[in-house]
């Protein structure tokens, strides 16, 4: 009984519980969401990172046609571990756009 | 070994497993040439079967495995008839279609989708037939035919609310929305989630699988637990022909065909 309590103390220090408390709060912010999907544009589309902005059109900046367009979003799906309904998409052309839908769903 | 080179699929057999590959660019649209051959494939199916025991249905391309029904071809050929005509057209090829897809859903052999890419309207019916589907984690699965004011025509409803919960089938048909692969496992569509580019290599190992077991018990457990749903088969085509008839469908298939939008297939 003595060891089982000297544990539970051990555990509750309060150095302990912040750090805790920061892993179950802690949830990327929209900026950081675009930077990813910036990133991942960039990846697959073979683009230079730093020749995409937030507000470019991605259709136009990457040329990519409704095929690829498609596999953009089944990549951003299986990258963030999420389900994006294709409807939420529609009308939708900018990364930042694009990024704040994803934020919607993490 | 029997071999067919089609124009837009080729088959052949080798070690008990016979593989039947899509290849008509852009995206194996299902039009009258694809039909003519996979009537080709449907008639040599049964002396096939009785050699092999496994079918694995996959594409050659990049751009996945069906996008479905040749909707441009419709659209074209249902502007040179008069409206009867026309809709007798599309009976027709649906009552093919759908002699085809129910020879290889009732096959006496264990038949396996590899899929990847796209898997739309037509192209999902396609996979659909099939035992097991095994998916590339780059798949899409979607029935989009609401939007044109019709309903999936090969057979899709009645298989899908054979294999899933029906909640699923109307979420898929109802919203038009597409399921990624790992979606499409959830709901107990997809048996096995690969690696990109992967679907037909773990097809393969699966059918080598099959390839194990008797062929005669496995024909036998197939049969009596996968039903052919003929009744709402035949229903779904006599729904698909009256929708057929209304003016919003040549409105939807024009709207389609002339679209330039990224997500052509959403309303």
């Amino acid at each position: 009984m003595a060891v089982w309590t000297i544990e539970v103390r051990s555990l509750c220090t309060a150095e302990n519980l912040t750090s805790q408390c920061d892993k179950l709060t802690t949830m990327p912010t929209t900026d950081q969401t675009l930077d990813e999907v910036l990133s991942l544009a960039a990846a697959h589309f073979k683009v230079a990172r730093d020749k995409l902005a937030p507000d470019d059109d991605f259709f136009k900046t990457l040329g990519i046609d409704s095929l690829q367009a498609l596999d953009l979003l089944t990549r951003l799906e299986n990258h963030f571990r999420i389900e994006l309904p294709d409807y939420e998409l529609q009308g939708v052309s900018d990364f930042r756009t694009l990024a704040s839908r994803i934020q919607a769903r993490r | 070994m029997k071999t067919y080179q089609g124009q837009t699929l080729s088959w052949g057999a080798n070690n008990g497993v016979i593989e039947l590959e899509l290849h008509r660019d852009p995206a194996n649209e299902i039009g009258s040439l694809t039909l003519e051959e996979l009537e080709k494939f449907a008639a040599s199916l049964k002396e096939l079967a009785e050699h092999n025991h496994a079918l694995i249905l996959h594409s050659s391309l990049k751009s996945g495995f069906s996008a479905g029904a040749d909707l441009r071809e419709l659209f074209e050929r249902s502007q040179q008839m008069e409206k009867n005509a026309a809709a007798r057209g599309v009976r027709e090829f649906l009552e093919r279609i759908h002699g085809v897809l129910n020879a290889i859903d009732e096959a006496p052999i264990t038949t396996i989708a590899a899929v990847h890419g796209v898997t739309f309207g037509g192209g999902f019916e396609l996979a659909l037939v099939c035992d097991l589907i095994v998916a590339d984690r780059m798949a899409r699965f979607c029935f989009p035919e609401l939007r044109l004011g019709l309903i999936p025509g090969f057979g899709g409803i009645p298989r899908l609310k054979r294999d899933l919960g029906n909640a699923v089938v109307r979420d898929l048909l109802l919203t038009g929305r597409s399921f990624n692969t790992t979606k499409a496992q959830q709901v107990g569509l997809v048996s096995q989630v690969v690696g990109e580019g992967e679907s037909l290599r773990a097809a393969r190992a699966t059918a080598s699988q099959v390839t194990k077991f008797d062929r005669e018990t496995a024909a036998t457990a197939k049969k009596f637990i996968k039903p052919i749903p003929r009744e709402e088969l035949k229903r779904e085509i006599d729904i698909f022909c009256d929708l057929f008839a209304k003016p919003a469908v040549e409105a939807g298939l024009r709207k389609f065909v002339e679209s330039t939008d990224a997500l052509p297939y959403l309303p």
